[in-house]
């Protein structure tokens, strides 16, 4: 089970996570539906994040879901596109084109959530 | 896609859903290749329907299916369908059904800038190309709303999607919960405009009932009342009214009615086949030994026979029918008479449903429903009326011969039975119990019986330990009744001055023996006198002729002596 992580254990939670998972301990896998414009957006700002807040410790998957339908099901897609952060835990999904980067950082645990 | 095809024809292509009353009701099932919405309150079906749905097309219709659930597992699906009949994961191992859970966790979702559900309309695409899907279900998309908060988009979406169904030339369910004000929470029958069915589940005097009501079915007619459907380990039953038309083919074949002497009032061979018969009495008055007479003759042709009690357990009216002679058990072991007792606690229509079930079960010639007056508690006269209405004409549909019990109560008159219900009958047999000289006694009316010459005479109704018999009943002098014993008396009576008759008349035949044996006497007198008469008279008359001959003979010897003429020779001959 997903632990929940309370609001001032944040840090801790990735610190832990981070020690337990080693090197490219973010997994991240970006969920498209063809080359929209809320699909290019979406790389781009997945991409440029990874490489700012992430560097060296991330393995990202770009899926095309026009490719792979069969995907879809297996990672429970309903939005595209959609960010899911397998590891560390808890598992996220950020559906939109990731346009507000403080939100991305904050769902994917780079950053404290506002209080 | 097909759209255009379909405005073309001239009625609007069905997808029968398998589900009888439901197809029946929608004149050939849900609107081919466009969204229905099902909506309704919790526990009231809506899962069920659309899964029947699904797993009757593929296994009736060759139409495979894709299920796509947003509260339940798949695994809780199939476990749940099993427990009705259904396998799913077999369907699904033949492709010929698809299950995905659409898992919405509103923890897990971050909404961060601009997004569509593309990824769920490819998802569904997926489904719906791998197995060539024509029927979809969606149940429930409204938790799409708790899991995303962007209500425009979602709505947007949503308009998208049943547009989208439609290209796809699926014939679709989408299930919505129930609002407060409108029919479903989110106003999804805003996008579904084809076709919506509302389920209801109301409980009224402490009995619940399942409703289905079509609200709306864009391009074709439709039954608009609220129909009751029951959900039990064979799946759903509807029971649509207005399905029932005067169709049915009368037979005229015979039954008996297992009394000799209540076949004779009919003119000999009995009630007509898929005919219904009213037996209305007051308590006590042999409704259930007539009925039970009705059963046994039944099981002796070897026809079987359902019987419905209301009022009594099937062990307590065979030990009850031991008691007249009747042996019911035979009948049930040998698989010709089955009982299935009940309380009359549930509502009508559920009764209606249940009746309609152990009959397609058990596929009876002849029903006996003992009695219907239990109904009455449950509903008011006209939906009972109603009630019994469809049953008859379901049983005539089936040519089913059935009998239906009525208790008439004391106070009210004998020839009112609960509900109007008599002028559906075929045939209408009154029992009475009639007062006179301190005794209680049955008599039997036969007040109508459709299409034969049949008596229109009283019998007296006897309950014996061989069985129910009719007797002849007596008129008294003044003109009344006469039962039991009073009956009994004038039969002692009638014998009495019938062997004073006997008697007078052997009396008198006696007398005309003397008579004729004095006027015999008296003609053998006259005839001896006359035969003395007679003998002196023919002395008389030999002496006569013999002095005549003496008198010839002296002339004869005067002649010799006077040496006359040679005598005559036959003279001679003559003395000689």
């Amino acid at each position: 089970m997903e632990t929940k992580p309370k609001p001032g254990d944040d840090l801790a939670a990735f610190e832990q996570a981070l020690t337990q998972t080693g090197e490219g301990n973010y997994v991240l896998r970006l969920y498209l539906t063809g080359h929209t414009s809320r699909s290019l957006k979406a790389v781009q700002a997945v991409k440029k994040l990874c490489e700012e807040h992430l560097a060296g410790r991330y393995e990202l998957e770009i899926v095309d879901l026009c490719q792979q339908p069969e995907r879809a099901q297996a990672a429970q897609i309903i939005a595209a596109p959609t960010l899911v952060k397998e590891l560390p835990p808890p598992l996220r999904r950020l559906i939109g084109d990731l346009t507000d980067p403080d939100r991305v950082l904050v769902a994917l645990n780079l950053k404290p959530r506002k209080t | 896609m097909n759209e255009t095809d379909q405005r073309t024809h001239p009625a609007l292509p069905k997808s029968p859903t398998g589900i009888e009353g439901l197809d029946q009701l929608t004149g050939g099932g849900l609107p081919q290749g466009r969204p229905t919405l099902l909506c309704g309150s919790a526990g009231c079906g809506k899962t069920l329907i659309a899964m029947e749905f699904l797993v009757r097309g593929a296994t009736q219709f060759g139409e495979p299916g894709v299920f796509m659930a947003f509260e339940e597992r798949t695994e809780e699906l199939a476990l749940n369908f099993i427990s009705l009949g259904h396998d799913l994961n077999v369907l699904v191992a033949q492709k010929k059904l698809s299950l995905d859970f659409v898992r919405v966790e509103r923890s897990e979702i971050e909404e961060a800038g601009e997004y569509d559900l593309e990824g769920l309309f490819i998802r569904l695409g997926h489904s719906i190309d791998r197995i060539g899907a024509k029927r979809v279900v969606l149940d429930t998309i409204e938790t799409l709303f708790s899991g995303l908060t962007n209500t425009a988009i979602l709505r947007a979406e949503l308009r998208r999607l049943f547009r989208w169904l439609k290209d796809k030339g699926v014939t679709a369910i989408i299930t919505g919960e129930r609002g407060e004000t409108s029919l479903t929470r989110y106003g999804l029958e805003e996008y579904v405009a084809d076709c919506v069915i509302m389920l209801d589940h109301r409980v009224s005097e402490n009995m619940s009932t399942r409703r289905l009501r079509i609200v709306k079915y864009r391009g074709s007619s439709h039954g608009t009342s609220e129909y009751p459907f029951l959900i039990d380990e064979g799946g759903i039953s509807l029971l649509p009214i207005t399905s029932l038309g005067l169709k049915h083919v009368a037979s005229s074949e015979r039954v008996s009615s297992g009394l000799p002497g209540l076949d004779a009032m009919m003119g000999g061979p009995g009630y007509y086949r898929g005919s219904s018969v009213l037996v209305s009495g007051t308590a006590g008055s042999g409704k259930t030994s007539l009925s039970a007479h009705f059963a046994a003759a039944a099981a002796a042709r070897g026809e079987r026979c359902l019987w419905f009690a209301f009022e009594e357990s099937a062990s307590q009216i065979t030990r009850n029918m031991r008691s007249i002679g009747l042996d019911l058990e035979q009948a049930i072991q040998q698989g010709c008479l089955r009982f299935h007792a009940e309380r009359p606690t549930s509502g009508l229509e559920m009764h209606l449903v249940t009746i309609h079930k152990q009959v397609q079960a058990f596929q009876p010639r002849i029903v006996i429903i003992d009695p219907i007056t239990n109904f009455t508690a449950l509903g008011s006269d006209a939906e009972v009326t109603a009630m019994l209405t469809r049953l008859i004409d379901f049983f005539k549909q089936q040519q089913i011969t059935a009998l239906f019990t009525s208790l008439t109560s004391g106070g009210r008159a004998e020839e009112n039975t609960e509900a109007g219900v008599s002028s559906l009958m075929d045939v209408w047999l009154l029992l009475r119990d009639i007062e006179s000289g301190a005794e209680r006694n049955r008599v039997l009316h036969l007040l109508k019986s459709r299409g034969m010459a049949h008596s229109n005479q009283v019998r007296e109704f006897l309950l014996t330990g061989h069985g129910v018999e009719l007797r002849d009943v007596y008129l008294g002098p003044s003109g009344a009744l006469l039962t039991g014993s009073a009956r009994v008396g004038l039969e002692a009576q009638e014998e009495a001055q019938s062997l004073v008759r006997e008697q007078e008349s052997s009396g008198r035949s006696r007398a005309l023996e003397r008579k004729r044996a004095a006027v015999e006497a008296q003609i053998a007198a006259i005839r001896a006198e006359f035969g003395v008469e007679e003998a002196e008279l023919k002395r008389g008359i030999a002496q006569g002729d013999a002095r005549a001959a003496m008198l010839a003979g002296d002339r004869v010897e005067m002649g010799r002596q006077r040496q006359d003429d040679a005598p005559a020779p036959a003279a001679t001959e003559k003395l000689n």
